[in-house]
């Protein structure tokens, strides 16, 4: 729990920075969600959904912007504050990147053709499953400033590497057997590139609460084999 | 926030009694000015307008200081026995705390007070930030700033498959309660109840066929056939229904972990007496001098107690044990390792591994694994009696316990298995 400070209109301004950013990440849990959503069940009402709510996120972040800028000129924050409300400003910019990546598999998802028969898209779900969870819990733990919390989420990113190379070299397999379907296989690879993008988003936003929390970093993953 | 605290009645309860006076300072400055003023017109010869205007100023520094309208004291009534309670955060917090169901009490922005439920949803960190920390699902941020009593259905409030009715309802003029009523159990146990059946009428048709396959055979030729294949073809039947047998109880297992998913279990389950247990239960097969499984305890000794299930542990365990002991190299013994973190001030958790020797897993199978009924190698798996569920059981009785499951592998050395579980409060201290 951070202390109270003597200045209340500090504290409303934290509260309400901390606000926006859980409201963004809760748009952009739903926007991954439901682009997935979209592109399995071929849902085209639901992924002009996601693809119109994106503009809700960008509008926040500029929120997150301004208030930041405004905090730092008129209470010049110190220590722990100006960790949270850096760590904050570096997240909303992140949460804004997830939202583009689910409204980039949104926008894919009219292009899938045949898609009852199509089996690559069986084994996306669950890599979306993975990198979802992560961003849910990332933002828990930017809610509860739980460093601990942060560290395992970070761990979870080579769940979805994996999940990224098998689906990679499935899915080449797949075209070299199928070529009639190569548009198809090529626009879900990039689904799960985008699903990667945001494991990996996530752990950004991990260090960030690690950082805030903590006022340390986060050491390096180890950078995973190449393929 | 404060909605009549009783310090405010004292304070304007004491000003009402004792009058506006004592509290009035007398003013000094101006009175000491017009005596400095007086004194001075006995030794000089000031005009007389010099007096007039300090007089006047003297009366106008005690017009500003007795006379000056002032705003009325905001009076807080003071509660006459047949007057209804007063509301105060403390009342309501005490109120809510017992209920069944997460209640979560707002103002315009913030959390006030969450009962016990609730905390236990979110945490107990939501209390005193905004609303939003708790509800950042856009439709539960979209409820906050709806009319009182309107109510949504949220899809993944709490993470993947929740399903909340959240109502929001007004207790005075700036506050309101949210009440979160959890509905993924019902909407759960509609989708496994078709997973379900789905999952069972693909799996047992392929031994159902065989088994009807075979028995139209015996029935078809009553006295013609040889003894010796009449044997082979019941005992083609029998494991047949064996294995069907397996299946059924895996799913049942399955389908039982399904619908209890939510209820974390409450039990005291000591790790070490269940780790002893379980692998003692894998007795050296006759001919066979000493058992594959050998177990570590802890290093330093300490008894690692889980709230979990007992027997759901037990079920866990015993099949990742069984599956070493299939995969593994048949000379090779299989390690159950048990130990905890927790040393270097990270969360402690009870550390269970098993690990084998053997041909490995491919990294592509590695993020399937866990998935009912994918196996790496049908044939084989089916030889060993596999049912392609067991794995699929562990990953359900393993989040059941808010525990998590690793697995790393490497083809032609072996697997490890890591599961690790949060070890109960007591013995977090201990450690």
């Amino acid at each position: 729990m951070v202390a109270e400070h003597l200045a209340k209109a500090f504290d409303q301004d934290i509260s309400q920075l901390r606000g926006l950013i859980a409201e963004m990440g809760g748009l952009a849990e739903l926007a991954i969600t439901e682009a997935m959503e979209a592109l399995v069940k071929g849902a085209q009402p639901l992924a002009d959904g996601v693809i119109a709510r994106d503009k809700k996120i960008d509008a926040l972040e500029a929120e997150v912007d301004q208030l930041v800028v405004r905090i730092i000129a008129l209470r010049a924050p110190m220590a722990d504050d100006l960790r949270e409300i850096i760590a904050s400003l570096k997240i909303a910019g992140i949460l804004e990147r997830i939202g583009d990546y689910a409204k980039n598999i949104a926008k894919r998802a009219a292009r899938i053709e045949g898609r009852t028969q199509f089996e690559p898209l069986t084994l996306l779900p669950a890599m979306a499953d993975i990198a979802a969870s992560m961003v849910h819990d990332v933002l828990n733990a930017y809610g509860a400033r739980d460093a601990d919390l942060a560290r395992e989420v970070m761990e979870r990113d080579a769940k979805v590497d994996a999940f990224y190379d098998s689906i990679f070299r499935n899915m080449v397999s797949f075209m070299v057997e199928n070529p009639s379907t190569i548009t198809s296989a090529a626009h879900l690879l990039f689904v799960a590139r985008n699903l990667e993008r945001i494991g990996d988003h996530s752990t950004n936003i991990a260090e960030q609460v690690y950082f805030a929390a903590t006022g340390g970093q986060l050491a390096d993953r180890t950078d995973r084999p190449a393929n | 926030m404060r909605v009549g605290h009783p310090h405010d009645m004292t304070e304007y309860d004491a000003q009402g009694s004792s009058g506006m006076s004592a509290r009035t300072p007398i003013p000094w400055p101006g009175m000491a000015l017009a005596a400095m003023t007086l004194t001075m017109l006995n030794q000089t010869a000031l005009p007389k307008l010099v007096l007039v205007l300090v007089g006047l100023f003297w009366l106008l520094s005690l017009w500003v200081e007795w006379l000056r309208p002032r705003p009325a004291p905001q009076m807080v009534e003071r509660p006459t026995p047949n007057a209804p309670e007063q509301v105060t955060i403390g009342g309501i917090r005490a109120s809510i705390e017992a209920m069944g169901f997460p209640l979560v009490v707002i103002d315009h922005s913030r959390v006030l007070a969450a009962n016990q439920a609730a905390r236990d949803t979110f945490g107990r960190h939501i209390i005193g930030q905004d609303a939003r920390i708790a509800l950042r699902h856009p439709d539960a941020v979209r409820l906050l700033d709806m009319a009182d009593g309107e109510s949504v259905t949220i899809r993944g409030l709490t993470g993947a498959g929740s399903l909340w009715q959240v109502t929001r309802r007004r207790i005075d003029a700036g506050h309101w309660a949210i009440e979160l009523r959890d509905r993924t159990a019902e909407a759960d146990i509609s989708r496994a109840h078709t997973d379900f059946v789905a999952n069972a009428s693909h799996e047992l048709r392929t031994p159902l066929a065989s088994i009807i396959g075979y028995i139209e055979t015996l029935v078809d030729t009553p006295e013609g056939m040889d003894p010796a294949m009449r044997l082979r073809f019941l005992n083609i039947v029998l494991s047949q229904a064996q294995r069907m047998q397996a299946l059924v109880a895996d799913l049942m297992s399955l389908s039982q972990l399904e619908a209890e998913k939510h209820d974390a279990p409450t039990e005291p389950v000591d790790m070490n007496a269940l780790a002893q247990m379980v692998t003692a239960s894998f007795a050296p097969l006759p001919g066979q001098r000493e058992s594959r499984v050998c177990l570590t305890l802890p290093g330093d000794g300490v008894a690692l107690t889980v709230q979990g299930d007992p027997r759901q542990l037990e079920q866990l365990l015993r099949n990742l044990v069984d599956n070493a002991l299939k995969y593994g190299h048949h000379d090779t013994p299989v390690r159950v390792i048990l130990d905890h973190t927790g040393a270097d001030g990270r969360r402690p958790m009870a550390v269970l591994q098993v690990i084998d020797q053997g041909a490995g897993i491919a990294p592509d199978h590695l993020p399937h694994l866990t998935r009912r009924f994918y196996r790496t190698d049908p044939g084989r798996s089916q030889s060993a009696g596999g049912t392609g569920l067991g794995l699929a059981i562990v990953k359900h009785i393993v989040e059941r316990h808010r525990g998590q499951l690793d697995i790393a592998s490497e083809v032609g050395v072996g697997t490890c298995f890591t599961i690790r579980l949060p070890l109960t409060g007591a013995r977090l201290n201990a450690v």
